[in-house]
């Protein structure tokens, strides 16, 4: 069932980096970048959405209010939403049904994040009653512990191997180095990704990715509006933000198990699988009409599961394109020109949107020195923890 | 001074007389709940919220399998004072069809694991404190 179109009229990012500023900082200086893009004025705003961070205390908790505040209450409706993950993506729903609904013609899409050093840890004190503070507890099941269940699970069912894990992060390297957000701007070598640090066998220290404070932000509007104040914007054609359908057999970050198929057969389509379909879907499109793809490479392994994912091929597949060299700059179809989290590292509220940023730019030709040809059209993909999907498709 | 043998938490597993993971069954619709629930029953066709207790199988295969190199955050607590690598398992079992972790013993070497061989569920120390020693659930080779 085709959705309604947005128009996206301008975006911006705060770089990645590792300051410690207020994230606040980061949010501002996105929506500034993303506004003057757009060419609106900041006063026109009808609807702030945004990604809500929870490691800032209570200004965090409601980030919209606290952004809009410091560019300036104009009377804007607002929205602030938490998926992890995915928080970026709900803010990008949000604003869109608020457009598409006429509540209002310009709507603010903003995340930003300033991060803790190290693992992810979760929130503080005694939570025993809290999935993800008993993980750590009773398991020791850090992120990095899921991505190197993935991993090894692609060894033992596909075939794929450390050496396969390590073009990825190279691939992404290098277009992280054109990029001028990116935080790394390093182009690694094969042997430098190999002979980094084990952290959960089989993945090394520099193929799981960093946390990072940034700032991300899009100018969304009604088509009506956008005719008469752009030519050709990039469209928003499909925004997923799906929960799984139970059982889900597939061990998601950070539960204990899976849910249980023996009274309930699992469903036909994965959850993982589901993600990018329900985009798709509300597009009108499929994976063979994308020219390119921003994944989330939280390891550089769990790119190749989501290459799959998203339907660019069949399970166990992707190493092979990988291979052949249909996923770099260049190939068939570019994943993570942006240089992916490998470059980026990840700041949560802000990376859902990040990824439609570089989408963005690709299909306006604006992408220097990691442009995909002839970008036309794109898709982003990524999980939050408990249940949230995040998928988003653009167009030209 | 001997220390008492603690449950690192209560309800989700039992020492003795053998360890075994303890889940709940929905009575109305049968499904099958690791960690256990009480409350709800997660099938969206059902809404009973009544459950008896299941003991899952304790034993089941290497689905996979991976490393913790390096310490955890709080609120892990390593067993030793200085931190010793361990393996953390993903094994399927086949009657509930679902897949449960667990940590590998610390004497099981990650060389030791192959995917698809049978593990079986042991309980073994998680940490212990100036009067516990807290035990967990772990999965083992067979």
């Amino acid at each position: 069932m085709a959705t309604g179109e947005v128009a996206i009229l301008g975006v911006g990012m705060h770089p990645w980096g590792k300051w410690g500023r207020n994230f606040v900082e980061y949010g501002v200086k996105a929506a500034r970048d993303a506004l003057a893009d757009a060419g609106v004025d900041w006063r026109d705003v009808g609807f702030v959405a945004d990604g809500e961070t929870i490691r800032n205390g209570y200004p965090g908790f409601v980030s919209g209010a606290s952004i809009a505040a410091a560019l300036g209450f104009n009377g804007a409706h607002v929205g602030s939403s938490y998926g992890a993950c995915a928080s970026g993506c709900q803010a990008i729903s949000m604003a869109r049904a608020q457009i598409l609904a006429g509540v209002t013609d310009v709507a603010l899409v903003v995340g930003a994040d300033t991060t803790p050093k190290g693992f992810f840890a979760p929130t503080g004190g005694n939570r025993s009653d809290d999935p993800d503070w008993l993980r750590f507890r009773l398991l020791g099941a850090t992120n990095p512990v899921y991505f190197g269940l993935y991993a090894r699970r692609r060894m033992e069912l596909y075939g794929d191997t450390e050496q396969d894990f390590a073009m990825v992060k190279v691939k992404n390297s290098q277009c992280g180095a054109q990029n001028p957000n990116a935080r790394y701007p390093k182009a690694f070598g094969l042997d430098e990704v190999l002979g980094s640090a084990m952290v959960s066998d089989p993945l090394r220290l520099l193929q799981i990715c960093a946390t990072s404070d940034g700032g991300a932000a899009m100018v969304l509007a009604s088509m009506d509006y956008a005719r008469k104040h752009a030519t050709d914007p990039v469209r928003l054609r499909g925004v997923s933000t799906v929960t799984p359908r139970y059982p889900n057999t597939n061990i998601e970050m950070p539960d204990f198990a899976t849910d249980s198929a023996f009274a309930v057969p699992q469903p036909d389509v994965g959850y993982r699988d589901s993600i990018a379909l329900r985009a798709y879907e509300q597009a009108g499109l499929g994976p063979e009409d994308m020219s390119m793809a921003e994944v989330y490479d939280l390891s550089s392994a769990l790119e190749l599961d989501w290459v799959e994912a998203i339907g660019l091929c069949d399970p166990g597949d992707a190493a092979r394109l990988l291979r052949a060299g249909d996923l770099s700059l260049g190939g068939r179809i570019p994943v993570n020109p942006s240089g992916g989290l490998g470059a980026f590292g990840e700041a949560i509220p802000a990376q859902a949107i990040a990824q439609v940023c570089e989408l963005v730019w690709q299909i306006r030709g604006e992408a220097k020195g990691r442009q995909v040809e002839g970008a036309s059209a794109g898709v982003t993909a990524n999980m939050g923890l408990f249940g949230h999907g995040s998928s988003v498709v653009v167009t030209a | 001074m001997s220390k008492t043998r603690t449950l690192a938490i209560e309800g989700w597993f039992k020492d003795a007389p053998k360890p075994a993971l303890i889940g709940t069954q929905c009575t109305e619709c049968q499904s099958i709940f690791f960690p256990p629930e009480h409350t709800f029953c997660r099938n969206p066709a059902c809404m009973n919220d009544e459950f008896s207790e299941r003991e899952l199988s304790t034993r089941g295969r290497l689905w996979s399998y991976t490393t913790n190199n390096y310490q955890p955050p709080a609120p892990y607590v390593s067993p030793k004072e200085e931190y010793e690598p361990f393996a953390v398992a993903a094994v399927e079992l086949a009657e509930e069809k679902m897949i449960v972790l667990g940590q590998v013993p610390g004497q099981v070497s990650l060389e030791q694991l192959e995917a698809g061989m049978e593990m079986e569920l042991v309980v073994d120390t998680l940490f212990e404190d100036d009067e516990n020693e807290y035990v967990v659930w772990k999965w083992r080779p067979a």
